[in-house]
């Protein structure tokens, strides 16, 4: 509650009046990331030159990270094509800080997956770290509990000794924030490929939930209202992270970034948590925003937009880590663990009371007005008087030149058909092996291990199982299931399929666990929006997710744009990361992936083509890419999540797993890891019906299927729901012993199937605690 | 019979040890580590997470709490106390028990199903187990490696104080594969592993029988509501 007295040293702030009095001060709005048309934009709006602190604000907000100036254009389409039943359970769509779902019994759900990609690089534990952390203050800022965090990781190549340096520090960091914030982990990606060397990838999702009352917008209305920054103090860290680190490219020989990235302390956060949920409970704020990207600068600036549309902030009563720092760095520090609350002037002592418990700072910056300015005074020297609105809203929106890549046609047509495929069965077992130990494929449970998975007490699914699935009602058993895929291989052969298969694997594994998919939210991973090919990626990967979600009819609720993931001119495949909400009416409902009794018979739903383009078996075996994509065909998709739905409620479904990466081959593979319970399969009735050779039956990637197990009294119940909704349905093994045996072709036991698979990222990264 | 469970700040697995209370068949109280007051509670459980951050080091700031005045006083007199994880570390920080826990010898945190052998079930807290009995519960931590000096660790075996003993890999290089201990009285009882992770079928560890069906904890809730219930 005190303000940090003035130094002495202070140097004199760049007031309005001043601003006005030197109109032709040159400014450095080019080092700020700003072009000269937006800085001529800016002194249009302001009929003046903006003063230093203005110019902040306006750099941080308008930058790419913020204003999603390039992706605009394409992003209203989310809003666009949606259907009224795509609106029905939906409680807050896109724009706010997450989407918030209703999944039934006063119950609500909201998350957001969000980038975190280039602190992470060059900093990464900190990046990992703090990208937990304000993914999870997204959700705490809708009046939600958080209840489980995932992550979707792309490094380099395995063998790059660069590699181990990112991936040691971002599992350290994501296993050191969230484990301290208490949140299980429950589920994630994680893969391998050289396109990532320079531009790792680190998404992080954050899932909350809520009854239907409890939910809080960020806005600032009521004039009169006392606007409150609570958290930890504000410090030098992260200034610029949005506008100069992550609106920009890597480049040979640049200066340092690692000032730009944000220092996080998990305690603090933990902290912060529980007391805004007391504050929630007590009814004692009227709107609240987190301070992630962009600090004061945003928080104030939505704040004041987003209600009555005016606010006074004395921004020297801001609590200072460091006393030394100016005006403007305040205004863009991206000091983690910060919170903005609206409080009523009535309810300001319940509120400092409840902060005091919790031992977090807290301090009183001003007021709501109804001037519909935003103004700041910096020790009684207003240093901002903008509109709100054009910083925060109306920033520059651009239609970014888009270009067909000149070797697209090219890629496509060099396709899988020239590939040999094997018929030896020694040699196929070889391939299987090859594929199973793959970085991709391999078992990630170095990594996941040191996530805690247990905490809270909720936690239905976790990895290695097709989604994490977590409790919401301890009484009735209502729950979610989460599932989130991206295939940046296919996207590169074909962004607009790439984007749609990602939409498809993520519904069919959150079908796989007896969850209804309801909800999406997207984190869209891209090169730079200046080159005109990655545009192209860009447009048709967000119209295909566009189309297939309307198709699906599940709603975006939200999502968030990473560009200039690229190193020179070399940018990553482009990876339009897919979360895919579900709910489940009573999660001891869930399947699990794996087999755990012997004697059940196993089931293939769905139709195997020969679609080896762009497959794990392609990489692996032939270091191959070209070709198109497999097909997507999102009602097939619908009738086998509605098939397995009909399955589970009669409850005659053992397991379920579904198939992507690797084909049938690692699907067997992962089912018999889970549990240990081993499988006779066949496969000549399959290559007979569909026309495919051993390989594609193996390992081609075809859609909408899936592998189940069923109990053999149950056998002719399951078959007769299949050929009443006509969906293809063979039966090819029966779960047995403890090896994989794939008659006429090879045995493998699953003690090998467990080496081979557990080895390979313990021998690299060095030895776990298991 | 009711079960006090000690908030701190930070800590994580509070509900957790309350819902364990719960299911066991007790009535879990929420207890503030700012306050002077147990609420006339029959049993103590210090709960896992990273109270104060791990700060200086795990468990200490919160060993100093208000609340761990009258902890202290009540283990003294023979309350039945547990500590969990952090919870662990709080009491050997506050001398209630011996020795100390540091990094895993791996260097990582550490989230497995661990199989544990039951050392001594003459305690408020284990005595509704068999000697000798495999039990398999959640072990997470960044910090369990147990270590004392030669001769503590001489008097903790002599004496049979080693509650728990890790099964298979020792997960995080505790001396002499201890995972959980007692006091000689038997009231205060600290384990790195979760017992309260392994208490509701569907949310603990696989079993052979099924998935996440194992319930190895409830036991250690129910040994102390019995022996309330029989003091």
């Amino acid at each position: 509650m005190t303000a940090v007295s003035s130094s002495p040293s202070r140097p004199a702030a760049d007031t309005v009046s001043n601003a006005v009095a030197t109109p032709e001060r040159e400014q450095p709005y080019a080092a700020l990331g700003l072009t000269a048309d937006e800085y001529a934009r800016i002194r249009e709006i302001l009929g003046r030159r903006p003063t230093s602190g203005e110019l902040a604000m306006y750099s941080v907000m308008w930058s790419e990270h913020c204003s999603y100036k390039s992706s605009k254009k394409y992003l209203r389409q989310f809003g666009q094509k949606v259907s009224p039943a795509m609106k029905k359970n939906l409680m807050v769509g896109m724009g706010e800080n997450a989407g918030v779902v209703d999944v039934g019994q006063g119950w609500a759900v909201t998350f957001k997956v969000e980038s975190h990609n280039h602190p992470s690089y060059i900093e990464p534990f900190q990046g990992a770290a703090t990208g937990v952390g304000g993914i999870v203050r997204d959700i705490i800022s809708m009046g939600a509990r958080p209840v489980a965090v995932m992550d979707q990781l792309r490094f380099g190549a395995i063998e790059n000794p660069d590699t181990a340096r990112v991936v040691h520090g971002v599992t350290s960091g994501i296993s050191f924030y969230g484990n301290c914030l208490g949140l299980p982990n429950i589920g994630g990606e994680t893969y391998f490929d050289a396109v990532y060397q320079g531009n790792p990838l680190v998404n992080a999702l954050s899932v909350g939930v809520l009854r239907h009352e409890d939910l809080h917008l960020a806005n600032a209305r009521g004039v009169g209202n006392k606007v409150v920054l609570f958290g930890a103090r504000t410090g030098g860290d992260g200034i610029g992270g949005a506008s100069i680190l992550a609106s920009d490219t890597f480049s040979e020989g640049g200066p340092t970034k690692r000032p730009a990235v944000q220092v996080g302390d998990p305690f603090a956060e933990k902290v912060l948590i529980e007391c805004c949920l007391e504050l929630f409970r007590g009814k004692l704020v009227e709107g609240i925003q987190d301070l992630g990207a962009a600090g004061i600068s945003c928080a104030t600036s939505e704040l004041a937009s987003n209600g009555d549309g005016g606010m006074f902030i004395e921004l020297e009563r801001v609590l200072l880590r460091d006393p030394s720092l100016t005006a403007e760095e305040i205004l863009m520090s991206e000091s983690q663990e910060r919170m903005m609350a609206v409080v009523a002037p009535e309810k300001l002592d319940a509120f400092l009371e409840v902060t005091r418990k919790w031992d977090v700072e807290t301090s009183v910056l001003g007021e709501v007005t109804d001037t519909g300015r935003l103004v700041i005074n910096w020790h009684g020297e207003e240093i901002v008087n903008v509109e709100p609105r054009t910083v925060a809203l109306e920033g520059p929106v651009y239609d970014r030149p888009v270009a067909y890549p000149a070797w697209l046609d090219a890629l496509q047509a060099d396709t899988a058909d020239r590939l040999r495929h094997e018929t030896a069965p020694d040699l196929l077992r070889k391939q299987f092996l090859s594929l199973l130990g793959s970085p991709n494929l391999a078992d990630k449970s170095w990594i996941t291990d040191q996530y805690d998975r247990y905490v809270l007490g909720n936690t239905a699914l976790s990895f290695p199982d097709d989604a994490g699935m977590i409790r919401v009602d301890e009484e009735s058993g209502l729950g979610f299931a989460l599932a989130t895929d991206a295939n940046g291989r296919y996207c590169q052969l074909d962004p607009y399929q790439g984007a749609r298969l990602a939409l498809a694997e993520s519904f069919r594994n959150v079908a796989a666990t007896g969850a209804t998919p309801v909800a999406v939210s997207d984190c869209l991973n891209f090169g730079s929006p200046e080159n005109p090919e990655v545009m192209w990626q860009f447009a048709q990967a967000v119209e295909g997710l566009a189309d297939g979600c309307l198709e699906l009819e599940i709603p975006v609720t939200g999502g968030n744009v990473s560009f200039y993931n690229q190193t020179g001119d070399q940018p990553i495949h482009p990876t339009p990361v897919v979360a895919m909400l579900g709910v489940i009416d009573d999660v001891a409902k869930r399947i699990p992936s794996g087999w755990q009794d012997e004697g059940h018979n196993l089931y293939l739903l769905g139709v195997t083509r020969q679609e080896l383009d762009g497959s794990a078996w392609a990489g692996v075996v032939h270091g191959h890419l070209g070709g198109r994509p497999p097909a997507v065909d999102l009602p097939t998709e619908q009738a086998l999540a509605a098939l397995l739905a009909a399955a589970n409620s009669q409850n005659i479904l053992a397991s379920a797993h579904d198939l992507a990466d690797g084909g049938l081959a690692q699907a067997l593979a992962e089912s018999v890891l889970r549990f240990g319970v081993g499988a006779r399969v066949a496969l000549g009735e399959l290559m007979e019906r569909d026309g495919v050779d051993v390989t594609t039956a193996l390992f081609s990637e075809s859609t909408g299927r899936m592998l189940v197990a069923v109990p053999r009294e149950d056998d002719v119940k399951f078959r007769g729901l299949c050929e009443g909704r006509g969906y293809p349905v063979l039966r090819i093994g029966v779960t047995d012993g403890a090896d994989l045996e794939v008659q006429g072709l090879f045995t493998v036991s699953a003690d090998e199937l467990r080496a081979t698979s557990r080895v390979v990222l313990p021998a690299v990264f060095g030895q776990s605690g298991l | 019979m009711r079960i006090g469970v000690i908030t701190f700040p930070g800590s994580l697995d509070d509900r957790d040890a309350q819902r364990a209370v719960r299911l066991a068949g007790g009535e879990p109280v929420a207890l503030w580590h700012g306050d002077h007051d147990l609420a006339g509670v029959d049993a103590l459980v210090l709960p896992g997470g990273f109270s104060y951050g791990d700060y200086l080091r795990a468990g200490a700031i919160a060993s100093l709490s208000p609340i761990m005045t009258e902890v202290v006083a009540a283990a003294n007199s023979g309350m039945p106390v547990l500590g969990i994880c952090n919870g662990f570390q709080m009491l050997t920080e506050a001398h209630l028990l011996p020795g100390g826990l540091i990094r895993n010898e791996v260097g990582t945190f550490v989230c497995k199903d661990q199989a544990l052998r039951v050392e001594n079930t003459s305690t408020a807290w284990t005595n509704g187990f068999e000697q000798g009995q495999e039990i398999t519960i959640p072990l997470k931590n960044g910090e369990g490696g147990y270590i004392a000096d030669e001769e503590t660790l001489a008097r903790l075996e002599g004496e049979g104080l080693v509650a728990f003993r890790y099964l298979g890999k020792n997960p995080n290089g505790s001396l002499r594969d201890i995972a959980g201990i007692t006091n000689a009285r038997g009231n205060v009882v600290g384990l790195m592993p979760h017992p309260e992770h392994a208490t509701e079928p569907g949310f603990g560890p696989d079993t052979p029988k099924a998935m996440r069906s194992g319930v190895d904890g409830l036991t250690m809730f129910t040994s102390a509501l019995q022996g309330v219930l029989a003091g």
